[in-house]
């Protein structure tokens, strides 16, 4: 029994084994458990535009990609595992899409030289490339989102919120409690009061939170939320009668699957974004095309288009487009994991680039620099039309209130790099 | 045939209360443990030490912790995960309070922290017991992942509220942190799991443990001739809980390296660690090295060979192991109620007869 073990678990390493040039991407996925309903649409976007980038382009610069993709469930040890089993390939980034794993992910990858990136989440201080030297957010991280909700109320109330009560409903891990500190200083700065409701792994329970709510009588609801949380939160909002216009997700709380539970009455639900919504994107032609239409896409193909699924669909571009900068700045065809993350640190996303790749005006231009790892901070709004069934933009992307953010990374970053003994440096 | 005492004289008492009489199983015992410490060490990379040994030998101390409380003392528990968390942020606090202190002492002393608090939520068993004790020690469960999410000094006022183990050395080796060797953290696991299966081994087989089990046979028999609950069953729960403390203390400084009190050491984890033993075998140490492999290295087994072997979709895989292992964990206990660890016994006793049977 035990020689069996030992030996099919080494047929199924070797099996994996590498085959040469080829840029491998990894997917550390999850399609199951609580988090699946949003796990699904991610990690079929991410894979099928790289599929398409096989089927349409023969690859980046010549050279297939090859995405490994590996069930987490949304769990830590899993995830673990999954990161080691994977790491020998020669994985050029790692994009968990889970801020646990990330805590987890960054001393691993800084100590074997692997870059990762967390478009949105993570570790909000990542942004510092001079403590985290192989550690990306772009293009927008937790507190640029914390910051963009308050901005947005500002907007809607002619500048000035002093005096409002604001509700934080929070995902009780790592995740949740990101935007609190941020929201806590931007309350000293325009004078709301913040009021903190943490909801529990996995958030199916919220009756609690929402009959809080109910008689504290908030004027706006922010929600940190992912996975089964989203929708409860939303229909718990519902069934207090709670003004949708007044709740705001952060952006991993505004997906289609999150809002069509609650029905029609989800109508008005806001939602911040860092990228474009809908499916009027001619990438999305070219998948349907190239990979739905020919069989060869990740999921049922039933996503394409959807929030989460342009969300996975930009990551695996900034991805391959970082590698194919890897490419021309090398002059090599075959990427390097230390090349990958030079080139993430010299990479530039710009408007013209996104018009040739068929998607305009889908997200911010940006460039990074070693000091610079997370972009501007630009964040727009979106609304949900249930009778549509679709999210509309309703704002421009703005940036975040530099001013405060900043400092909390500068603070943030440097009680890292004093935990852990580093100096920060670009060299 | 090769495997009976037969020709095997002892010629003292130690000999006889050895806790392996049996000269073949004695020479399988050193066996095992001379591949342990001098042939795995040399072959493993950082896969097989975070993806199966960590995990196995961890569980496995923990899993001997819960073993000692409701295998050898009949006092159901709960709270698992939530005496994990304990040792795992009693670890970080002493880490980063005292960093001059060598990490080792630190897993320890987290260990006896752990005793600490297990007594204190063991003193409700005094008056309940079986379901009621179980519900009570829930609680712990429930108090204590909400105290270490709630209370900041806990976790040192950190923006996002995880714990991560900064890098410690021993004898010049780094063994937490993400520059730990392989071998380094695999040894370091190693000896607590031989120590502490040593140790339990020795408890349950001395006085005290005659007392665990005069308790958990019958406790009103037990108070008859003269086993005192109160001390049997808090000693008990400290016990447990110290093992249990250093398991959590491990899970955290050497295996995972950062921690997220929520979500690792959840209700899932107190289920999991009970689940162990009920599949090893209750009341057995050896019952709590074959539960923690059963249940950490079957799903990683299954993974293996249906996505890397077949290449079946990764999450087609998931739901299959679910399936896999729960039908198994069904097959085994209706195989043999009293768990692997019986299935073990039995397996001697016939290789006893072996192949001359009555």
């Amino acid at each position: 029994m035990k020689t069996k073990l030992l030996t099919s678990l080494l047929a199924g390493i070797v099996a994996a084994a590498p085959a040469f040039a080829e840029l491998t991407f990894s997917s550390l996925s999850y399609r199951t458990g609580p988090y699946a309903a949003n796990g699904i649409p991610l990690a079929d976007g991410y894979a099928d535009y790289m599929t398409l980038l096989n089927e349409r382009d023969g690859g980046i610069g010549g050279v297939k990609t090859r995405v490994i993709e590996c069930e987490t469930g949304y769990n830590t040890e899993k995830g673990v595992e999954c990161y080691e089993a994977t790491k020998g390939e020669g994985v050029l980034v790692y994009e968990p899409y889970s801020t646990g794993m990330t805590y987890q992910l960054i001393p691993k990858t800084a100590a074997d030289g692997i870059a990762l990136h967390t478009g949105g989440y993570g570790r909000t201080s990542a942004k510092n490339g001079e403590v985290f030297r192989n550690v990306f957010n772009y293009p927008a991280n937790y507190w640029d989102g914390a910051s963009g909700a308050i901005n947005h109320l500002l907007d809607v109330n002619g500048g000035n919120i002093s005096g409002k009560k604001v509700a934080l409903v929070y995902h009780n891990s790592a995740y949740g409690k990101e935007p609190i500190r941020t929201l806590e200083v931007l309350a000293e700065k325009h004078g709301y009061e913040l009021s903190l409701l943490p909801v529990d792994h996995p958030g199916q329970e919220q009756k609690s939170q929402w009959l809080q709510i109910r008689r504290d009588r908030p004027d706006y609801v922010l929600m940190w939320g992912w996975g089964v949380m989203n929708q409860v939160a939303i229909q718990e909002a519902v069934n207090i009668r709670f003004p949708m216009e007044n709740f705001i997700g952060v952006w991993w709380s505004g997906s289609e699957n999150d809002v069509l539970p609650a029905g029609p009455k989800a109508n008005g639900y806001k939602s911040l974004t860092f990228h474009g919504v809908g499916n009027e994107f001619p990438v999305l032609d070219d998948i349907k095309k190239y990979v739905v239409d020919a069989g060869k896409a990740a999921g049922a193909g039933d996503q394409v288009g959807t929030v989460l699924y342009n969300r996975g669909m930009y990551m695996a571009m900034l991805h391959s487009e970082a590698a194919r900068t890897a490419q021309n700045m090398t002059g090599n065809s075959d990427v390097s994991q230390g090349d990958m993350i030079k080139a993430m640190e010299a990479f530039e996303m710009t408007e013209a680039k996104m018009v040739d790749l068929g998607l305009p005006n889908f997200g911010p231009s940006f460039k990074v620099t070693c000091q610079n790892h997370g972009g501007d901070g630009l964040v727009a709004v979106a609304q949900w039309d249930a009778n549509a069934g679709a999210w509309n933009m309703i704002s421009d992307y703005k940036q975040s209130d530099q001013s405060v953010v900043a400092k909390l990374i500068a603070e943030d970053s440097a009680a890292y790099a004093a935990e852990n003994n580093i100096t920060p440096n670009c060299n | 045939m090769f495997y009976r005492e037969a020709g095997d004289f002892k010629t003292s008492y130690q000999d006889d209360n050895q806790t392996f009489p049996i000269k073949f199983d004695r020479y399988r015992y050193y066996f095992v443990l001379f591949v342990a410490f001098a042939i795995i060490p040399f072959m493993i990379n950082d896969y097989w030490v975070n993806a199966v040994f960590l995990p196995f030998l961890i569980y496995t101390i923990a899993a001997i912790g819960l073993n000692i409380l409701t295998g050898y003392c009949g006092q159901v528990s709960l709270g698992t995960g939530g005496f994990m968390a304990v040792g795992a942020y009693a670890v970080y606090k002493l880490m980063t309070l005292f960093p001059e202190v060598n990490v080792l002492i630190h897993i320890v002393l987290a260990g006896v922290v752990t005793a600490g608090v297990g007594v204190l939520f063991g003193l409700p068993s005094l008056r309940i017991k079986g379901f009621y004790l179980a519900v009570a020690t829930l609680a712990a469960q429930f108090f204590l992942v909400w105290m270490f999410n709630r209370v900041p000094w806990f976790y040192n006022y950190s923006a996002s509220g995880q714990i991560s183990a900064p890098e410690r050395t021993f004898l010049g080796e780094v063994i937490t942190g993400p520059e730990t060797e392989a071998w380094a953290a695999y040894l370091v696991c190693l000896v607590f799991v031989t120590l502490s299966a040593i140790l339990a081994r020795n408890l349950t087989r001395g006085s005290l443990g005659r007392k665990w089990m005069a308790i958990r046979d019958m406790d009103i028999a037990a108070e008859i001739i003269g086993v005192n609950p109160l001390g049997a069953k808090l000693s008990a729960f400290a016990i447990s809980s110290f093992f249990v403390g250093v398991s959590g203390a491990l899970f955290f400084a050497v295996y995972l390296g950062a921690v997220e009190v929520g979500e690792v050491f959840g209700i899932n984890k107190s289920f999991l660690v009970l689940f162990m033993i009920i599949i090893g075998g209750l009341g057995s140490i050896f019952g709590s090295f074959a539960g923690a492999a059963f249940l950490v290295l079957l799903p990683v087994f299954l993974k293996n060979v249906l996505v890397g072997g077949l290449g079946w979709p990764t999450d087609l895989a998931a739901h299959l192991e679910f399936m896999i292992v729960g039908g198994l964990i069904i097959v085994f206990l209706i195989a043999e109620p009293h768990g692997l660890a019986q299935l073990w016994r039995v397996t001697k006793e016939k290789l006893r007869l072996w192949p001359f049977p009555h």
